[in-house]
């Protein structure tokens, strides 16, 4: 779509009088500067629709001409999607500036070649001629009286990060949650979350994943029953809708707009937050310019760990599990060239005998393979010890079905790739990972995989197993915040005394 | 190198074709490659579509049901004289086209660069006028691009927007006889005499032929020796 300049007003090339000197918005020098009319008969439909929000015009259920009288006088505003920077162009909506990530093609709506961005367009195309529309204007916001109706206890280290993150809530600051696998990392947003609606104010959690997206929402409308809350992921049937409480995969965090006062990131660790700067992008995007910001991780980044050992980055850590028993800690054991072994069509001898003891003990196991290809392989083997094992990864179809039947016993031993490393929690089971030199196998990785187990009370413990042709430092920084976590759980007096 | 589609990184194969002449390595990693299926083996004479997986009921000779059914009508008889599609509409090629198409990343039309212009040269040459389907004003607005002009502009040869389309409900929406019933959406953009010329016509998806017919028919009116097509997929 093309924009004209009057008075330093933009307006669509399609309301113009005339199409003389019509350009894409991104060729445009314009400053925003209006400010909303007082006594505007705005349409509540449009504003609402569009608080907190930056989105394309396709997006906006709404004339063109409605859209633009409520930009004229100040309700909206318009934001060019692409800009050009220094060394390329810039997404706005996505804060991409990846060159591969940029094509161009004969635009039919501004008869230019048009740039767009690749990266997110899954969401809609946003290109040089594309204006983003987000609102000027919000609307009051109801607060909450007591909303948590939750009658569960807090461990001793939940409640000193608890008590952290409602400080944080109340102050607006930032906070790093450091809770291991286990900890009940959902437990400590509570008293916050609740504080934070008593206060009028809006929050959102993002999660990278769709499955912990499906998997908090319910529980979260448990704990506070009187407060809307949406549930936002690719299809999800909330789209479109706003609530004081929003939980958000982070693309879909993109059309937000200075929309929060309180933005929990979860799991900051996992793929794709660590190595996608969108997601870090979309967050910084989607909360507003006074608002706390906290992250929860089980695995912090190796430079985060190190800014909160020295005390750059606020910090809390809960060391020990809710259970109060010690966190199983890894062992390694060298298992020679197993891809060669592979090859040959048989298992290293000591990864084949840990198989066949778990299968002899009838104990439950994963385990976790780098490859997609490894993990055929393993399964042909292992299927010949016992039928019922079998192997997923992320392109499964029957990936449910599997852990499903994994969860009810009735698979003894599960081949996976890191799909599973998080989020999956069967109580009493072992873990093996065969390769753990492989790059995937990050020291964060690694630290997940081992949380599998040892999760419920009644079997606190369980082996885990690292089969490497080589060690790698991720595997000993794995291995080591495993038991710095341990020893900093026991001085704090965290652990069970039996 | 990353996967055009994917967009995981891979080693594209090169070999000494690659340094001796100018042609590009696959934009696409191999496994993204290999799941677009190339359209090989017997296929119906006049709509391209494989007759291997078909029932022995379903086609006779060499003609497909649907083409027997064409055929059989006097007014739609022999309107296009063959279709030839590169690609099978399989679950993989559909997500292909819907990031293409309905989300707009025209990039992706470089993946079929190659093997769109082999099927071409396979099937026709340049002594045919290239006709891309057009699409009605409304909906290139909302598109921003034609992906049948995207794929004509593959061929790298001269192309002539001949015809023009009314807008109406989306094609994909409507059963075979809904769309045969629909009157005809293509007329003519100018007077132009076709006096004895060949045409091919260029489009994404040949699903059941009716949208490749109407406009072969107001082409056929205007004098054209014959109207054949070229799709990308045959749904």
């Amino acid at each position: 779509m093309r924009f004209i300049v009057d008075k330093g007003r933009l307006i669509p090339e399609a309301l113009a009088k005339t199409g003389k000197n019509a350009k894409p918005i991104s060729h445009i020098d314009f400053t925003s500067s209006l400010q909303p009319t007082p006594g505007f008969p705005y349409s509540p439909e449009l504003l609402s629709f569009l608080e907190g929000r930056q989105l394309l015009l396709e997006e906006l259920p709404f004339s063109l001409h409605l859209i633009q009288t409520h930009y004229e006088h100040g309700y909206l505003f318009y934001e060019k999607g692409i800009v050009k920077t220094k060394h390329g162009w810039r997404c706005i909506r996505c804060g991409n500036e990846d060159g591969r990530f940029f094509a161009s093609f004969p635009c039919a709506r501004c008869h230019t070649v048009c740039t767009y961005c690749r990266k997110c367009i899954m969401m809609g195309r946003v290109s040089e001629c594309t204006p983003l529309v987000a609102s000027r204007f919000s609307f009051p916001q109801p607060r909450y009286l007591s909303p948590l109706s939750w009658n569960g206890t807090l461990s001793k280290g939940q409640q000193r990060a608890a008590g952290a993150v409602e400080h944080a809530v109340a102050q607006n600051s930032e906070l790093t949650v450091w809770a291991v696998c286990g900890a009940g990392k959902t437990e400590v947003l509570f008293q916050g979350i609740a504080r934070a609606l008593e206060m009028g104010k809006r929050v959102c959690i993002a999660t990278p994943r769709t499955d912990v997206v499906r998997e908090l929402a319910p529980r979260l409308r448990r704990v506070f029953p009187g407060v809307p809350l949406i549930a936002l992921y690719g299809g999800s049937e909330d789209r479109g809708k706003s609530a004081p409480l929003v939980i958000s995969t982070t693309h879909q965090l993109l059309r937000f707009y200075r929309a929060f006062d309180v933005m929990v990131i979860d799991e900051v660790d996992a793929f794709p937050y660590s190595v996608e700067p969108m997601l870090e992008y979309a967050a910084a995007k989607a909360r507003k310019a006074e608002s706390s910001l906290i992250y929860l991780t089980a695995t912090p980044h190796p430079a985060w760990q190190r800014d909160i050992r020295r005390g750059k980055r606020k910090a809390v850590t809960i060391p020990a599990r809710y259970h109060g028993f010690p966190l199983p800690v890894p062992s390694f054991e060298w298992c020679g060239n197993w891809r060669r072994q592979l090859k040959r069509g048989r298992l290293p001898r000591n990864v084949a005998a840990w198989v066949l003891s778990r299968m002899e003990t009838k104990k439950q196991a994963f385990l976790f393979v780098p490859q997609i290809d490894v993990l055929e392989q393993v399964v042909h083997i292992v299927k010949q010890w016992h039928e019922r094992v079998e192997g997923v990864h992320a392109e499964d179809p029957e990936r449910a079905e599997k852990v499903q039947a994994f969860r009810d016993g009735r698979i003894p031993l599960l081949v996976t790739t890191t799909i599973l490393e998080r989020g999956v929690t069967v109580p009493n089971i072992d873990v093996a990972v065969l390769g753990a030199e492989d790059d995937i196998f990050t020291e964060s990785a690694l630290v997940q995989i081992a949380g599998r187990v040892g999760r419920s009370a009644q079997h606190p413990d369980g082996d885990i197993r690292f089969f490497h042709y080589g060690k790698t430092r991720g595997m000993v920084a794995a291995k080591r915040q495993i038991e710095r976590m341990n020893k900093e759980a026991a001085e704090r007096g965290l652990l069970r005394t039996q | 190198m990353n996967c055009l589609l994917c967009h995981t990184p891979y080693n594209p194969i090169t070999s000494w074709q690659h340094f001796l002449t100018l042609k590009k390595a696959d934009c696409l990693c191999a496994k993204c490659r290999n799941a677009l299926l190339k359209i090989a083996g017997d296929i119906c004479d006049i709509c391209g579509r494989p007759s291997a997986g078909l029932k022995p009921s379903h086609h006779q000779k060499r003609l497909c049901a649907d083409c027997i059914r064409w055929q059989a009508d006097d007014e739609w008889k022999d309107v296009l004289t063959k279709n030839r599609s590169v690609y099978m509409y399989n679950d993989f090629m559909k997500e292909v086209v819907a990031l293409w198409k309905f989300r707009g990343d025209y990039a992706v039309v470089q993946a079929f660069q190659d093997e769109f212009c082999r099927e071409f040269y396979r099937h026709f040459d340049n002594t045919f006028l290239i006709v891309p389907v057009p699409l009605s004003a409304e909906r290139l607005f909302e598109r921003g691009f034609n992906q049948a002009k995207a794929l004509a502009e593959l061929l790298a040869l001269p192309i002539h927007e001949l015809l023009c389309r009314r807008h109406l409900e989306k094609q994909s929406k409507k059963s075979r006889l809904e769309r045969l019933r629909t009157e005809n959406v293509f007329h003519l953009s100018e007077q132009t005499s076709l006096q004895g010329k060949p045409i091919v016509l260029i489009d994404d998806i040949y699903t059941t032929g009716t949208t490749l017919r109407h406009a072969a028919k107001v082409l056929l009116k205007a004098g054209a020796a014959s109207v054949s097509s070229l799709t990308l997929a045959r749904g």
